[in-house]
């Protein structure tokens, strides 16, 4: 059996008193949502928090999906599988379907939350590529109040986000605007595995021309989970083919992938560009 | 009739979580055992400082390997005559070794004084390519052993090599290829654990502990540790899968009796997932070099193997003690064949030990995907279908029974007729012309096929031992007065459905329902003496002996009945579950009515005690010999590399089906474990030998996503050798499985030139076999 080291723990009744409580139990204490990540690295005594604080009662303050001044707020205790089925959210961004499908398995979906994988900053973490992708803003709340932060420069590096210590991720904001399609493309091993390589697409084409593009990228060493040398290509160009397989090799040569057992460095690169293409196809299409 | 399809007995209890696992076992005052591992793949062991461990308040012992010294119990022997630590004393060897033994008052305290031990380790170079181990300069694994000066275990070989090589020189075709089985796990969803209760007051151990051979261990328990057998009791609940994996006694199983006995108090111990996938046998680890002989027109004539086999750190490979290599010589497979040689060396390396499990049917798994990857290779030289490659070279019925030419002798089959219902059931030519016009447009689709003759239900005892026990099993049965029964044998089911299958053998024995048939098994103090279950030996040993003690049951009620009948037995016959005088089947005498007055005042004859019960030992004479074609289809994106099955046929003979539910659901489970091994499973290394498949996040199990809906055929070759005509069938969809799918991706990547590709397809694998840049999959990608 795996166990954890001993640790305490505390439920929050408010995004308030989580933050008193974060600030009581200082930089060692370490918030839980899913659980999903964190605890099976306590278990595997890879992280050994001193304190436990459980968001998990703060669905009404941190569990809502809505269209508000036309952004999508998602708040950071929607899990994963609320998300996929959050048609307000599906129907305007596909991609939320596209990569939700494919991101664990049902039982991790069920208790796996937003916040929680982006607070993760798993450099293979699908929603990190996501919301690159669709160019969102993270809405950070500390003891002083509210911040905002555009998600391309919410992880700071592999393991580390914005989120500084004391403070909560509550909520993601997606600018929505018309003209828009949106897809993810994955590969994995195995269903329910991590991506060895994805790609997120989102493009607004207005009077024929990509007005915008957005690329994320996952697990290929991607700086900021996206593409801005590929997105900079396509930008006042008609949507085609050529165009999505010339952005795929940009994104794919600015990518800076590592081997490991899901595969070799070269077949990642080959991927970055393979799915930037794929998505960018089925983006288009979507619109 | 009580064979045909009937639910298992067991599926009450296991789906409504009633099921009685060791880790379900509580025991007053029960203390929590806990292994600390080394991190290391090689290291001299310096120094281990227990101090702060015993200091921690909950800790009521520490045991290492010097402990275990002082007892004579440092080392313990393997079931390959070799030896393993316990716990290390000298050096580690493999990383996840047992270096000490913490018992602590529950799980948390016990994990938490892991942390307390100060081991201090010297690293040394390690051997994790097996290729590397025979070099010159490699590190001695093994220097504990007296004059050891290289890593070198094994040399064997089987066959005529001078009529192969002959063959080999006059063949207008030969054809070559070097292929690896990787090292894989069975990963059992409960992982190994033992709870050992030593009773001071009556010198009585009583060891709960998932094994597949109880018996035997209790006997080796007594041999090693120098206990009085009959004071051992080994009961093995519920398995929650075993897969070969359970076979073996581990050093963490010796831990917690030790650790009973120091404490008194009874101590559990459960392994945790990675410490299973670290520690626990792994399987196959075959580095293999086939070749084929075979004349133009695709006759094969002989097949010739070099294996270098990779056996880990101590040779703990379970398989008869004649057989280092188990019967990896089945290699022939199913063909007709002049002449086949193998020569097989088995390497020590710094990995975990082990080396049969996952259902291989002691590596015949191996031994099919060799021959089968082969006979695609060879029909890729000479431009020959592979499926009518393997109708023309098929042994045909009236050659069985068969003597292959490394010494086999194949009971019964009809292969062709397997093979042709296979097709029929895929509809090959269409699944054919479907691809050919994926080819031109740029799609890969492949269609692979595979043909297995497994070798399973060992003995016979004279030629087959495991530690000198030979391998047959016992069956003992009872029929209480009303006519219910009870079955003891001495095998073990790890899901296999034996409480089941066991009492409709019994049933149709003796005119009963089967429902009116319990089976007991897995507790020594309550079973005869046998192997246990592995090698898909329980129905062709323990099934025969459970038809055999019926009958003797039945020859016995016979004479019962003849007095309850006032007829002579001689004028009896056995009709419709009846005795009764021959010509008046009216009047018959039913097995419960037999058997209430065989315990009533009924006046029997002389030399007839009362009641109905007997007991029976089975020898058997021959293995059995299972069969089946498999074939498989699959799609792969060029673009990715990724695989996705589309369908899967597998026609199996395994003789009598008793029961064809069970059957079945043994089918499906190899089946996956076929799709896992050929397209994810792997564990491999880097070049410290650290293990990376060590959690389920690395060592990927398929799941139904990666599973068709399995196409089942069957065809029905009865075992002139088995009492009631029965194969086994644990072990065939494993066995032949993975080939049939690498058969397949090969298959569809053939207009890139590709002949064959290493397991695990993975994605990444794929893309680079296309690209003809394979790498190594038993190493760390790099
Ligand atoms: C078997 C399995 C398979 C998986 N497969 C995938 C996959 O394919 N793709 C993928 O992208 N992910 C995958 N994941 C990861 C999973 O999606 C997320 O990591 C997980 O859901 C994180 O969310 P959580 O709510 O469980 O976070 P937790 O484990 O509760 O927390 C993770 C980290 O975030 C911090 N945190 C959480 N919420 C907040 C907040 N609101 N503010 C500040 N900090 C916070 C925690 O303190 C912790 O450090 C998998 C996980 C498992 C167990």
């Amino acid at each position: 059996m795996q166990v954890p080291a001993t640790f305490e723990y505390e439920r929050a009744d408010s995004v308030t008193h989580a933050l008193e409580l974060l600030e009581r139990y200082g930089p060692e204490a370490r918030v839980v949502a899913g659980g999903h990540s964190l605890i099976p690295m306590m278990k595997l005594r890879l992280a050994q928090p001193e304190a436990l604080i459980d968001i998990n009662g703060l669905a009404a303050e941190l569990g809502r999906i809505a269209v508000e001044g036309g952004e999508l707020a998602i708040g950071a205790l929607v899990r994963h599988a609320e998300l996929l089925e959050s048609a307000t959210a599906t129907d305007l961004f596909p991609i939320f379907r596209d990569a939700e499908r494919v991101i664990a398995d049902p039982i991790v979906r069920n208790r796996g939350t937003v916040g929680g994988s982006l607070c993760q900053g798993d450099p293979s973490e699908d929603l990190s590529a996501v919301f690159a992708a669709l160019r969102a803003t993270a809405v950070i709340q500390g003891p002083g109040g509210t911040r905002t932060v555009p998600v391309r420069l919410f992880h700071e590096g592999p393991y580390e986000t914005a989120v500084g210590p004391g403070e909560l991720l509550i909520q993601l904001r997606v600018p929505v605007a018309p003209g828009t399609g949106s897809a993810y493309e994955k590969v994995e091993r195995r269903v329910g595995d991590w991506p060895v390589a994805a790609a997120g697409a989102v493009l607004r084409v207005e009077d024929g021309v990509i007005a915008q593009a957005g690329i994320g990228l996952t697990a290929v060493g991607a700086a900021h989970f996206c593409a801005p040398e590929a997105e900079e290509h396509l930008t006042g160009r008609p949507p085609g083919a050529e165009a999505f397989a010339e952005a795929g090799r940009i994104a794919a040569e600015h990518c800076a992938p590592s081997a490991d057992q899901r595969g070799p460095a070269d077949y990642k690169r080959h991927l970055a560009a393979e799915l930037t293409r794929r998505a960018l196809a089925t983006a288009a299409g979507r619109i | 009739m009580s064979y045909g399809p009937m639910h298992r007995k067991e599926d009450a209890r296991f789906i409504r979580g009633r099921g009685n696992y060791t880790d379900d076992v509580r025991l007053p005052g029960m203390l929590y055992g806990a292994i600390l591992r080394s991190p290391h793949a090689h290291a001299r062991i310096v120094s281990v400082d227990t101090s702060a461990a015993e200091a921690h308040p909950k800790v009521r012992a520490v045991i290492t390997g010097q402990t275990l010294a002082g007892l004579n119990l440092a080392w313990m022997p393997t079931l390959s005559q070799d030896t393993q630590a316990v716990l290390a004393t000298d050096k580690v060897r493999f990383q996840g070794q047992e270096v000490a033994f913490v018992v602590a008052e529950d799980a948390y305290s016990a994990r938490d004084a892991l942390e307390l031990i100060d081991v201090e380790y010297e690293p040394l170079d390690a051997v994790i390519d097996a290729r590397n181990a025979l070099d010159p300069g490699a590190p001695v694994i093994r220097d504990d052993l007296e004059g050891r000066t290289g890593n070198h275990i094994f040399d064997w070989e089987a066959g005529d090599r001078a009529r192969t090589d002959a063959l080999f020189e006059q063949a207008e075709v030969t054809v070559a290829q070097d292929m690896i089985y990787p090292r894989v796990h069975p990963a059992p969803l409960e992982t190994c654990g033992a709870l050992a209760d030593f009773d001071k007051v009556t010198g009585k151990l009583t060891v709960w502990c998932p094994t597949q051979a109880p018996h035997a261990h209790r006997t080796l328990y007594a041999m090693v540790a120098g206990l009085p057998e009959h004071k051992i009791r080994v009961i093995s609940p519920d398995i929650g899968g075993g897969f070969g994996g359970k076979v073996g006694i581990y050093p963490g199983y010796v831990c917690a009796i030790v650790g009973s006995i120091v404490t008194g108090k009874p101590v559990k111990w459960m392994e945790d997932r990675s410490e299973n996938l670290m520690s626990t046998a792994f399987a196959r680890d075959y580095h293999m070099r086939g070749e084929v002989a075979a004349t133009r027109d695709g006759r094969i004539q002989a097949i010739r193997v070099k294996v270098l086999a990779d056996h880990g750190a101590f040779n703990g490979t379970a398989q008869p003690t004649k057989f280092p290599a188990g019967f990896f010589h089945v290699f022939s497979g199913s063909y007709d064949i002049e002449a086949a040689h193998c020569e097989v060396t088995g390497v020590y390396t710094n990995k975990a030990p082990g080396g049969v499990a996952y259902a291989c049917s002691f590596r015949v798994t191996e031994a099919v995907y060799l021959v089968e990857r082969m006979v695609d290779v060879l029909a890729a030289e000479l431009g020959l279908d592979p499926a009518e490659l393997r109708m023309r070279n098929l042994l045909k019925p009236e050659q069985f029974p068969y003597t292959s030419p490394t010494g086999w002798e194949y009971d019964s089959g009809d292969y062709p007729k397997a093979l042709r219902l296979a097709m029929d059931m895929a509809g090959y030519d269409k699944l054919r012309a479907e691809q050919a016009d994926k080819r031109a447009r740029g799609e890969l689709m492949g269609i692979g096929v595979s043909f297995f003759t497994e070798a399973v239900g060992a003995g016979p005892r004279k030629h087959m031992d495991i530690l000198g026990l030979g391998m047959a099993d016992g069956a003992e049965l009872r029929v209480h007065p009303t006519g219910k029964a009870v079955l003891r044998v001495s095998c073990q089911s790890q899901g296999q459905g034996h409480e089941t299958t066991f009492a409709q053998i019994v049933g149709q024995e003796l005119g009963i329902p089967a429902d009116d048939v319990e089976v007991v098994h897995g507790d020594t103090d309550q079973t005869p003496f046998g192997l246990g279950t592995y090698g898909s030996r329980s129905t062709p040993v323990s099934g025969a002996a459970a038809a055999l003690v019926s009958r003797k049951v039945r020859d016995r009620a016979k004479i019962v009945a003849a007095a309850m009948l006032e007829a002579s037995p001689d004028d009896l016959e056995w009709a419709d579950g009846k005795w009764s005088v021959v010509g008046d089947p009216s009047a018959g005498r039913s097995m419960a009515e037999i058997a209430l007055a065989a315990h009533s005042n009924l006046e029997l004859p002389d030399g007839v005690e009362g009641h109905l019960d007997a007991v029976t030992v089975y020898n058997p004479p021959n293995l059995t010999y299972p069969f089946g074609a498999y074939i498989c289809v699959v799609d792969v994106d060029p673009g990715t590399g990724q695989v996705k099955v589309r369908r899967f046929v597998a026609v199996d003979d395994c003789g009598v089906r008793i029961n064809p539910m069970i059957v079945e659901g043994q089918i499906h489970g190899g089946l996956a474990d076929g799709v896992g091994m050929a397209l994810m499973q792997v564990m491999a290394f880097d070049e410290d030998g650290n293990h990376l498949g060590a959690s389920f996040m690395d060592y990927l199990l398929p799941t139904a996503m990666e599973c068709p809906s399995w196409e089942l055929g069957a065809t029905v070759t009865p075992s002139p050798t088995h009492p009631i005509g029965a194969k086994g069938v644990g072990e065939s969809a494993t066995v032949g499985s993975p080939a049939a799918v690498v058969n397949a991706v090969v298959d569809a990547l053939g207009p890139y030139g590709v002949r064959h590709a290493d397991m695990p397809l993975t994605p990444a694998n794929v893309w680079r076999v296309v690209n003809g840049d394979p790498f190594r999959t038993d190493l760390a990608i790099p």
